[in-house]
């Protein structure tokens, strides 16, 4: 399928078709981002419509203009829900209209009950007058279990959200949707969280909301799940919509949308490297943290891994397999409760028993979210770099902030951290330059050992290929890295070697010649029919 | 967001940022919302210069202002580091009293020397701090709540001490420096029509003034040698005229009254000192740390509960400076003396650019804060307004102020505030 038979299909489709929505010629700038550019968006009534493209290529952006988070004004272009413009100005309009958007992170309120979140500023009012202003939980919980029914949830509506898993929280917010007579749903990112039972369940929902006559436009980066479901694929490369594609033929695989995603070919998304491997680094043997929350849950039990100077070590695992915890625990115990094993640095048994153990043994952690754990946001760049390691810089207790300001020029040149000067504030600079902040941070406290936490999370392709280039760098100068990545492709194309973790223990360790994404997903699904 | 760092100043002059096109508008907005404090202050002093037909800046009055405004001011440099740091501190007033009550049951009833008194008074202030840094920092109670149990205890406590009535009088040293004035060391001169004035007084000032160029002065030569940018020299050396001509004409006034009161050194000496501590050290580094982001500070190796604990013990000791001052300034120790200045530190604090959030605060902002509420209560009851209405505007502008900052964040597009 060619850009030429997107615009004839889009054409013919002007004409004949239902359309329940219709946005053209988007643009949306934030200050030095064209985020959106000039982005058409046809919506069939009653269809699964999937939005495909890398991190940062505008999708989310494009949901937040359709929903009103970003009001009228913000954007340029003209949205038409049933024919009619459409000039949001906050999220209510959107949601009287029928349009509701379910975020990647959920907006549940944690301590209330199932029943509350769904009727959350759209309560049950007791009838008659004086009703109005008073909550009739009866008919709250009634309508509440008959939500959930319609779901699929099998929980008492009065249930504290806490208590429940991601999946049935998903559910709620769904149910919490359909509470609002929706007739646009919008779900970001759904199964992002979700393990296979509870994909498999939601996107069975999804079909079944489709039936109802409800119009779906999900944002996906699994795209077994896009072609599985979808009616019509979307892709946005870049903020601009690239083409418009029709699975039903059967025509479309995988690789196709990767390649519009991408726009570039597959083989050169990771920079080239001659891996020269050393001695032995870091050794963890029979580790053991417990969850700080659930005292006797073992996150991570009887782990063990070595690693070895230049060389780059692969972390594999699903969400909730460990990988973090395992990570943050040997980091001082930045993590975890009743933790046990042995550390051995460079063939010596080491304790960290702090963060500043771990940092004067040359171990550092760069955490796979930068804006609540790696970063503060309202200092500038200098500062951010200088924070892991201010001693260096400093004689008797006082910063020299030349020197301070030195060195952040240097890696702010030698890292390609885009930013007027080292004085920029760290939260006003784009994803890929704040993990370019991080990594300069930790490469400042000079480390053996680099633990890097999902570290291209978030930001667009150039500069992944940039960090890519980077973490070569280091490990070329000797450093070992351990690479905790969701993205199996990443850890193919990056690491001599790959341990995968499933339900707190190391499942598999495959070198480089070895590993295929199959094997892999095999040994990182092992442990959960076990566990669960 | 800028404080005390060399790199910074020059950095947000909209005039040396050539290379820096796409960030020149947010920059001038920082450039606003620090300069904005100084700006205000120097409107409500004009306001109320006029208002009061120029007997606000009566040399007798600036000397009064800064007088009675000094406790304010101790407490509000301890008070904007608490606050920078995310947390708060409700206690103050409370130990202003109970460190008066201590200072007046060594030297008035155990009749133990001044200095030694002092001392102790001090040691005991630091102890109080260290209460309150426990359960804050290493226990994780809410500072809002130990503090809030605190200004209950310490009242409690001082009126135990007090027994439900004043105690004084103070030795003479204790009264001087609280009231007192430099001696004239070196005799008079005569300023031609502005009448006679004190020769050390304006010698101290020139000194000041002199100090302040060379070491701007010098920031600026190195920072060049970095290859840094900065002020060209015309704003450069306006800048420094304007601090000059104003620190003289502050002397020249306290010279032309008294000499230089005893209070303005002490506040001088704290100022310059806890400017540097928090610009320019390690530890000031991981106060601003803390409270900008407390985990990645912690996943950074900094020991958040140490700098929290050892705040609130900095906090302790300026409480009992206060304490002493007030005290001294009274001349007697009373049961209900540091009545609600907490509200007073918090507000100066507030005033002069503190982030609620935390992470963001300048001392120099903190005094420039309580300077202002010092200038709206002289200036008010010169014009013989009544006590509700200073209250009133007070409240006003401490809401003003802060309401400030959110627009400023807002506009500038601050991930905080989205």
């Amino acid at each position: 399928m060619t850009t030429d038979d997107t615009t004839d299909a889009a054409a013919a489709g002007a004409a004949g078709r239902d359309d329940i929505l219709r946005m053209q010629g988007i643009t949306k700038t934030f200050p030095g981002v064209n985020a959106l550019a000039d982005v058409d968006l046809t919506v069939r009534r009653g269809e699964i419509h999937a939005i495909c493209g890398e991190n940062g290529a505008g999708k989310s952006t494009l949901m937040k203009v359709l929903s009103g988070v970003y009001p009228h004004g913000s954007y340029d272009g003209e949205i038409l829900f049933d024919g009619e413009p459409c000039r949001f100005s906050g999220i209510r309009d959107s949601e009287e209209r029928g349009i509701v958007i379910i975020h990647q992170e959920l907006a549940l309120c944690p301590q209330l009950s199932i029943a509350e979140n769904i009727f959350l500023g759209n309560e049950r009012g007791a009838p008659g007058f004086l009703g109005r202003g008073l909550v009739d939980w009866n008919r709250t919980n009634h309508e509440a279990g008959r939500l959930l029914e319609r779901v699929g949830l099998p929980e008492n509506p009065v249930t504290p959200i806490a208590d429940l898993g991601v999946g049935k929280q998903q559910l709620v917010e769904i149910a919490k949707a359909l509470s609002k007579r929706v007739r646009l749903l919008i779900l970001d990112e759904p199964t992002a969280a979700l393990n296979d039972a509870d994909s498999a369940h939601l996107l069975e929902l999804m079909r079944g909301l489709r039936d109802d006559g409800i119009t779906c436009v999900i944002i996906s980066h699994k795209l077994n799940e896009v072609l599985a479901i979808a009616d019509t694929v979307s892709v946005l490369r870049d903020g601009r919509m690239i083409e418009t594609l029709d699975p039903s033929g059967g025509g479309v695989t995988e690789d196709r949308i990767i390649s519009g995603m991408v726009g570039r070919d597959l083989e050169h998304r990771f920079p080239p490297r001659e891996p020269e491997i050393g001695a032995e680094v870091l050794r963890i043997e029979d580790w053991t943290v417990h969850s700080p929350a659930q005292r006797d849950r073992a996150v991570v039990s009887g782990a063990a891994l070595s690693l070895r100077r230049g060389e780059i070590v692969g972390l594999a695992g699903l969400m909730g397999a460990g990988r973090t915890e395992l990570a943050m625990s040997v980091f001082g115990r930045s993590y975890g409760v009743d933790i046990s094993g042995r550390v051995y640095k460079d063939g010596e048994p080491v304790r960290l028993r702090n963060v500043r153990d771990a940092i004067r043994h040359r171990i550092a952690y760069a955490t796979e979210d930068r804006k609540r754990y790696g970063l503060n946001l309202i200092q500038d760049i200098k500062r951010n770099v200088s924070a892991a390691r201010l001693g260096k810089l400093a004689r008797a207790g006082w910063v020299n902030e030349y020197d301070e300001y030195r060195v952040a020029e240097e890696f702010r040149g030698g890292m390609n951290i885009k930013a007027p000067s080292v004085s920029a504030v760290a939260g006003q600079l784009s994803g890929g330059n704040q993990q370019k902040v991080v990594l300069s941070k930790w490469i400042f406290t000079d480390p053996d050992v680099l633990i890097l936490d999902e570290p291209t999370r978030g930001i667009d392709v150039g500069a992944k290929y940039e960090i890519y280039t980077i973490i070569n760098r280091l490990a070329a100068e000797g450093r070992a890295i351990l690479l905790i990545s969701s993205e199996l492709p990443e850890l193919l194309g990056m690491c001599d070697r790959i341990y995968t973790m499933a339900a707190g223990r190391i499942t598999g360790e495959v070198p480089r010649a070895e590993a295929t994404q199959e094997r892999l997903m095999s040994f990182m699904t092992m442990g959960r029919e076990q566990a669960g | 967001m800028s404080r005390t760092a060399p790199a910074e100043t020059g950095a947000a002059s909209p005039a040396a940022a050539p290379g820096a096109a796409p960030a020149g508008r947010p920059r001038l907005t920082v450039n606003v919302r620090q300069s904005g404090i100084y700006i205000a202050f120097a409107l409500i002093v004009v306001l109320f210069a006029v208002l009061t037909g120029g007997d606000l800046l009566q040399p007798q009055n600036i000397s009064n202002i800064i007088v009675q405004n000094s406790y304010i001011l101790i407490l509000a440099i301890g008070m904007i580091l608490i606050i920078i740091s995310g947390h708060i501190d409700l206690s103050v007033g409370s130990l202003v009293g109970v460190t008066g009550a201590i200072a007046a049951w060594l030297m008035v009833s155990h009749h133990v020397a001044w200095p030694v008194a002092l001392l102790l008074t001090l040691v005991a202030g630091a102890a109080i701090g260290a209460w309150q840094g426990y359960w804050t920092a290493f226990f994780g109670i809410p500072s809002f709540i130990v503090t809030l149990a605190g200004m209950l205890l310490f009242r409690a406590l001082t009126m135990t001490v007090l027994g439900n009535q004043g105690l004084g009088p103070f030795p003479d040293q204790v009264r001087t420096l609280s009231n007192g004035f430099t001696s004239g060391y070196f005799g008079n001169v005569g300023l031609g029509p502005l009448g006679g004035a004190d020769l050390f007084s304006l010698l101290v000032g020139i000194v000041a003034v002199a100090g302040l160029a060379v070491s701007r002065w010098r920031t600026r030569t190195t920072r060049l040698g970095y290859g840094q940018t900065v002020d060209p020299v015309p704003v450069f050396l306006l800048k420094i005229v304007a601090a000059g001509a104003l620190i003289m004409a502050v002397t020249v006034q306290l010279a032309r009254f008294h000499n230089l009161p005893w209070v303005l050194v002490l506040l001088a000496v704290l100022v310059l000192a806890y400017s540097l501590l928090t610009g320019r050290s390690v530890f000031g580094r991981h106060v601003y740390a803390v409270g900008g982001n407390l985990q990645a500070a912690v996943l950074s190796g900094v020991r958040a509960k140490s700098v929290v604990f050892w705040l609130f013990v900095n906090m302790g000791v300026l409480s009992a400076l206060a304490g002493i001052i007030f005290a001294g300034r009274l001349n007697q120790a009373g049961p209900t003396a540091g009545n609600t200045f907490e509200l007073d530190a918090i507000a100066a604090a507030f005033i002069g650019g503190a982030a609620v959030q935390g992470g963001v605060g300048k001392v120099v902002g903190a005094i420039t804060g309580g300077l202002i509420m010092g200038v709206i209560n002289n200036g008010m009851s010169l014009m013989g307004a009544p006590s509700e209405r200073v209250m009133l505007v007070k409240g006003l502008v401490l809401l003003a102020a802060v309401a400030f900052d959110v627009w400023t964040k807002r506009r500038s597009g601050s991930p905080l505030l989205r």
